[in-house]
Parts: structure tokens; sequence; C-alpha cells
């Protein structure tokens, strides 16, 4: 029973896993983007489209990758180059990838593919409670592993990761360390959008292997939430993503069992954990936890006079 | 000696203003050249130019006799241009190996983190640093910071040093050190752009001095051809400095008395640690400090902007820490802020508006529910005459005004009620001398009527005249408390740098 829920909240958790790195590399800029939604639903329709077209997962992902990281580079073009509205921005880049996904949506509707399957990881997927919720997913989940530690990795040992967080904490002092800074900025957008694409692309190549409508169902606004509760650390993006992934499992379960509670309560708390989670870590922000890059949302000008 | 770098007739307009109207000046190789000028003289421009930061509208720059194009900071580190800015270029979440590690040249990006902080370290021994190389830059003292953002140049090999008003933020002590590390460097050969306006310093390290005025190069100047009057008649012009006559205080009256008073930061450390200290009627009080030791803190704690976490806060003996009576108090303050373009005015609105924002609903500026414009109007033309402000035309916004004029406007708007206690932050930093001279002339007249000031400022020189008594903070306590006629510039140095207490 545990382990199926262990392993179901894996499966659910994973896009927003995803979205959540991606914002993160954003957000680790200086650039708050919320897009995510859009960019998830992008994805994931690049995705399925991708593979049904071609027949391999692996183009889908690819497809689903830089399809949200062209939609993303507009958004990157918007608030770095020509320094506007980030909020504005990226709301309308949401609104975007809705209306663009359902218009050209319209014809993969009904068309199935071979989606991800489980690959056991030998020895590893025989352990008791974790072993098959951990090592007999498919290639996405074990790849998006990788990324968390990769990019805490990327962040904390690389000359790149530190040229990253400097543009975001203080892009001046990048500046005149001759880091470029509009460049680093522009790069964190549009690959952090093409990893939040790979978000959506795992709802419609492994969780249902097709395509819906809207079938993102407000999983891009828990990814921007849960950057905050992350503190913009990897590692905790991946409990963040698994809490979510649990509740969503869980009021699953619940369904399926049948119990009286009306399904749109249940259906309800993901977002209500949303709110819950943004209150507390706002209280934490405020105590001074706070790992927020000093210079998110703020446009860099050189030749601004402070 | 031949020559570095040659600026030739550069010019740098912004919107509506022009910073650099024409500069030429040379630098020669190992040779400390001083930049003097005062505020607004184009001498930060002119440093953001040099650094590429700024692309110049007009003119040349020759390095080495070769005109070069410097578009990025990233051209002018290539060209061995760099520079210590007076805010500082520290990611303050970072720590100091992250810091210094950005500025090092040649970082693979999988570079090794055992190789490089030896490095670093060692550069650090070299300057005898005791600092920790893991611990963020916000937790250190602005000295420590002062000298991060100075080894990130050397790190470099930079062959042109620029600095910043470096010693705004050091004790005497720390300066004289910060000294003989640049004479060191100049001795190796190696060229230094100083910017100042300490005649102090300049006389002591300048080879050679550059007056800036308004945007224009004046006259350059080897040691020997100048003393200290004739660099001061330059930079200000042919004006008299008229000399204020202070009374002396009689200490009779307490106006307010702040007992163990503590406050903490957004961060959660103490920004106010049992803090005491007596204020008496007519009374001009000076607090000297390195900045960020609790001055802000304490200027924030008397006027309402912050609560006090512990202790009491008695005014003419009535607690009014935390009582109701707080407000009506509060309305009894003046505060000269320290930044005066974010919370000491509303730049967009008029000078007339702001000059009425502490009394806006009191009758004489009001009709009922309405405000009445007419006397807004003849309220502001009174008050830009009495405090000769310079406003522009009829309704034109605040933030169009001159640093100093803005710091009139701000005074005129505080003194206007009357208050019995005025707490001035920073009141003259940034202003030219005939500005700052004025703001003096202010303080001196209110103590003359029975105001108290607290008077909280860097320049010693500056405490030294006004004030009849000097406290020093640090790290949020008072450590000392001096006579201004009977201490040194020394003594005030090592209370704040928090070496000895007295």
């Amino acid at each position: 029973m545990l382990e199926i829920l262990l392993d179901a909240t894996v499966r659910a958790g994973t896009p927003i896993l995803f979205a959540t790195l991606g914002a993160i590399i954003n957000e680790r800029a200086g650039i708050i983007n919320l897009g995510i939604e859009g960019l998830m639903l992008i994805g994931a329709l690049a995705g399925f489209a991708g593979t049904q077209a071609s027949g391999s997962l692996l183009i889908g992902v690819v497809a689903a990758f830089v399809a949200a990281l062209l939609a993303g580079s507009i958004h990157g073009f918007i608030t770095v180059q020509l320094r506007g509205n980030q909020i504005v921005s990226g709301l309308a880049l949401t609104m975007f990838g809705i209306g663009i996904t359902a218009l050209f949506g319209r014809s993969m509707v009904g068309l199935t593919i071979a989606g991800f399957e489980r690959v056991a990881i030998p020895g590893l997927s025989g352990l008791p409670l974790i072993g098959k919720a951990f090592f007999n997913q498919d290639l996405l989940i074990y790849f998006s592993f990788f990324l968390v530690v990769a990019i805490a990795l990327f962040f904390y040992r690389t000359r790149w990761g530190l040229a990253l967080r400097t543009v975001g904490e203080n892009p001046a002092a990048a500046d005149t360390c001759g880091v470029p800074v509009i460049l680093t900025r522009f790069l964190a957008v549009a690959i952090g959008s093409g990893i939040v694409g790979i978000g959506g692309a795992y709802l419609s190549l492994a969780t249902t292997p097709m395509w819906i409508e809207n079938m993102t169902a407000g999983r891009g606004w828990i990814a921007v939430a849960l950057v905050i509760f992350a503190s913009w650390s990897s590692y905790r993006a991946l409990a963040g993503a698994y809490l979510f992934g649990g509740i969503t499992a869980m009021q699953l379960r619940f369904q399926a069992m049948g119990t009286t509670v009306s399904v749109h309560i249940l259906q309800m708390m993901p977002y209500f954990f949303t709110i819950l989670v943004l209150v507390i870590s706002t209280i934490r922000l405020q105590k001074g936890a706070s790992q927020q890059p000093e210079n998110l949302g703020q446009p860099y000008d050189r030749e601004d006079r402070k | 000696m031949s020559n570095l770098l040659q600026i030739k007739n550069i010019r740098k307009t912004f919107p509506g203003v022009v910073a650099l109207d024409t500069i030429s000046l040379s630098i020669a190789r190992g040779e400390i050249h001083t930049l003097l000028g005062e505020n607004g003289a184009g001498k930060s421009t002119l440093m953001n130019v040099l650094t590429g930061l700024y692309r110049p509208d007009r003119g040349e720059i020759l390095l080495d006799g070769v005109s070069i194009q410097l578009n990025s900071p990233r051209d002018s580190l290539a060209m061995g241009i760099g520079m210590v800015h007076q805010h500082f270029m520290l990611v303050s979440a970072h720590t100091v190996f992250e810091n210094i590690l950005l500025a090092l040249e040649g970082v693979p990006n999988f570079y090794s983190r055992r190789t490089y902080r030896q490095k670093v370290q060692k550069v650090l021994d070299a300057f005898e640093l005791d600092l920790d190389l893991d611990s963020p830059v916000w937790k250190l003292s602005i000295g420590a910071q002062q000298w991060i953002e100075l080894i990130k140049l050397l790190v470099r090999d930079c062959r042109l040093l620029i600095l910043d008003e470096p010693t705004a933020v050091l004790t005497p002590q720390e300066s004289a050190r910060l000294f003989q590390v640049l004479t060191r460097l100049r001795d190796q050969g190696k060229s230094i752009l100083f910017i100042s306006h300490k005649m102090r310093e300049v006389m002591e390290i300048s080879d050679r001095v550059t007056v800036l005025k308004k945007g224009r190069s004046l006259v350059s100047l080897s040691r020997g051809e100048y003393d200290e009057s004739r660099l001061a008649s330059l930079m200000i012009g042919e004006d008299q400095i008229p000399m204020w006559i202070k009374p002396a205080c009689k200490y009779e009256q307490l106006a307010l008395e702040i007992k163990n008073l503590s406050a903490r930061n957004d961060r959660g450390l103490a920004d106010l640690d049992n803090f005491n200290m007596k204020l008496y009627r007519g009374q001009i009080l000076g607090v000297a400090g390195v900045a960020g030791n609790g001055q802000k803190a304490l200027a924030e704690v008397l006027t309402g902007l912050k609560e006090a976490s512990s202790g009491r806060i008695l005014a003419e003996g009535r607690d009014i820490t935390n009582s109701t009576a707080r407000s009506s108090y509060i309305a009894g303050i003046a505060h000269i802020p320290e930044d005066r373009k974010s919370i000491g005015i509303a730049p967009d609105m008029t000078v007339g508006d702001n000059l009425i924002m502490k009394n806006f609903a009191s009758r004489a500026f009001r009709r009922w529910i309405f405000q009445d414009r007419a006397a807004i109007r003849r309220n502001a033309s009174a008050k830009i005459n009495e405090f000769a402000i310079k406003a522009g035309p009829d309704g034109n916004p605040v933030r169009y005004l001159s640093g100093g004029n803005i710091q009139k406007v701000i005074i005129a708007r505080e003194l206007s009620e009357k208050p019995a206690v005025l707490v001035a932050l920073y009141p003259t930093r940034g202003l030219d001398i005939g500005s700052a001279e004025y703001v003096h002339k202010v303080i001196i007249d209110g103590a003359n009527q029975g105001m108290s000031t607290i008077l909280i400022s860097e320049d010693l020189d500056e405490l030294l005249k006004l004030s009849d008594q000097i406290v020093v903070m640090f790290r949020g306590r008072l450590v000392g408390c001096v006579d201004p006629q009977a201490t040194t510039r020394e003594e005030i140095g090592l209370l704040m740098s928090g070496e000895v207490q007295s």
C-alpha cells in the first residue's frame, strides 16, 4: 500500500519537479517567470506531436525542450534585452501557451502513442519500500534525479554557475568582473524554459500518453510557488515537488476508495497546499531565512544612474 | 615618465544633464593622480567612462599612445584598467571566495576548488587579511569589504587602478594602511587614479592633482605646484566660506534619554545593542562611527520607522517607547534621512507638494476636504525664498533638482513645524561645500533657538566643528563619548574601529 502510494507520489511529482528546476534557473539569474504554466503546455504538445510524428520518445523530449526554449526566449528577449516588465511578460506567455496549444492541439486530440515504459535498475529496484518508487521508473524520472544533482553542482562548483548566480544577485558586480550580463541572463531564461518544457512533456509522454487540452491543470503555478518554498535550491525543489506529488497521489487514492468527501474538495487539496506553502515560506522569508536573489525582478541597465 | 593614459576632450550627457563637458588629462606610469572636485563635478562619471560602463558621446582615450574604444567593463579589464567603486561591486550573499573567484582571470569552468582556494588564501595572506573564505560578504565590516573590492583588482594585475573615494568608509587607521598599499603599488610602476574630496588625503598621497569643476578639467598640477588653499579656491571658486558661531550648550534640560535600547535588523541581528545616550535641550550631539554600525537604526527607532525590541526612550522624563504618546512625540521630531531621494522626498511630485507633506492636513493648506492650492503655492514660494532653493519653474518635480537643493527642500519641510529634536543622518553627504555650509548654519541656528540635534555623520571635520559632544558607535553599541575641543582624530578613529573603549 505504502509502496504504491510512494510510486504514485514520484510519478505525480516529476512534471512539477522539472518545471520547478527550470524556474529556479530563471530566477537565479534574476528573471521572474510566470509563464511556467504556458511553457509546460507548449512542452506537452510539442513532446506529444514530436513522438507522434517520429515514433521516437527521445525526439519528443527534444522537441518539447526546443519548443519551450523558443517560447521562453520571447520572455527572455522582452525582459532581458528590452528590460520590460517581467510579471506582465510572464503572464502573457502563459496565456500565449494556453491559446496556441489549444489551437494546434486540436488535430492531436484522440491520437495515441506508446509512452515511456518502466525500466528497473537491477539490484536497487529490489530494495524494500523505496526500490519500486525510485528505481523501477521510466527514463525521464532518472533524468530528473540527474538534473537535480547536476544543477546544484553547476551553481556551486562551476564558474558559469557562479556567473549565473552573480547576475541574479548583483548584475553590476558581474558586469565589472567582465561577465556578459545580458547574454548570461538570456541563456538562463531560455535554457530554464526548455527544462520546464520537459516537465510538460512528462505529462503527455508518461503520465497519460495523449494530448488533452489544458492538461497541465495549474501545475505550472504550483511550480512557481515551489521555487520560493525551495529557497532556490534544486534539492529542496525535489522535496517540494514530491510533497505535492504525495498530496495528489493521496487524493487520487481517496477517490478510488470511494469516500463520501466531494471529489472537488479532494482535487482542491494540492492547490490548497500551494497557498499554505506560500504562507509558510513567506513567513520564513521575512524571518531572514531567504536565499532570494537580490536583484530578482530587476532589469539591468548599465548606464542607469543610481 | 611617459604617459600611460591620455584622455582628450571627453563629453558625456544624460537626458537633460551634461555630466562631462570637456575633460582632458593624462596619467603617467607609476604615479598617483588625484581627481579633485565637488560633487556633481563629474568625477564618478569620468571613472565610469574609463571602466567602460558609460560610453562617451565624444572625445578620445589613448592608452600607450594608441586610441582605444571601451565598450564594456570587459574591454577595460582587458586593457588593464580596473576600478574600486564607491558603491561596492560585491555580491553580499556570496562568500569571500566566490566574490574574488569571479574576478580572477582564466578560471576554467570546472575549476579545482582546492587549487583556487589556496590561490585566493595566498592573496589574503599577502595583505595580512584575516578573513574567512566561506563567510558571506554581508557579515563583514565595511572596511573588510573595501579590502575585498581592492583585492578583486589586484588579482587581475591591472596597470591602472581607479579608486572612487575609497576612504569614505574607513577609519583613519584603515585609510593609513590603504595609503601604504597604494604607495607600494605606485613604486612597482602601477598608475593609480584616486578620487577624493578630503583635502588632507589629497595633500598626503598625490603626485599630481587634476581639478574638475562642472564637468570640465580646470588644471593639472604636480606636487609642489599646489597647496591646500590653492586647490580649495580652484575647486569652489572665489567664494568666501563664512564661519558660523556656535552657542555653548548649557546642559540644563534633558530633551531625550535613551536607556538600554536594542533593535534588530531584517536578518535578525542586533542593529542596536544596549544603547544608552542623553540629549539636552539646545545640544548638538555628534554621532561618529564607520557606516553600518547602527547609526541608521538609531535614527529609525527615534523617528518611529522601526520598533525597538527592548529598552526605553524617555522624552522630557516621559516614557514614550511604546506608549500612545509615541506618535505625538514623533511629530515633534524632524528627520533628515540618509537616502534623500528614496525616503526623503516623493521625487515625481512638485516642490510645493513636497514642502507640505508633513502637515498637508493642517487647516492652513485645506478648505474643507479640498487642498488649498493657492496657500500651498504661497507656502512654496516663501520657503523657496527663505532657504534659497533653486527650484526651477513653478510645478517642477523635485527629482529635477540638484542634490543640494533637494536637501534644502527636505530641511525646509522638516523645520517648518519648529521641531524639538532634529535627527540628521549624513545631512551633508554628497553636497558641495556651499550647500554643506548652509546645512551647518541651519543646525546651529536651530540650536540657538533651543532645538536639539543628533548629528550622525562620517565626516570627522564636520562633527568636530559642530558638536557639543561626540559619541562613537561600534556594532550597535556606544563605545565612547568625547569632548570635541579636547579629542583628536586619532582617538575617535580608534574608538570607531572598536579597538578601545573610553
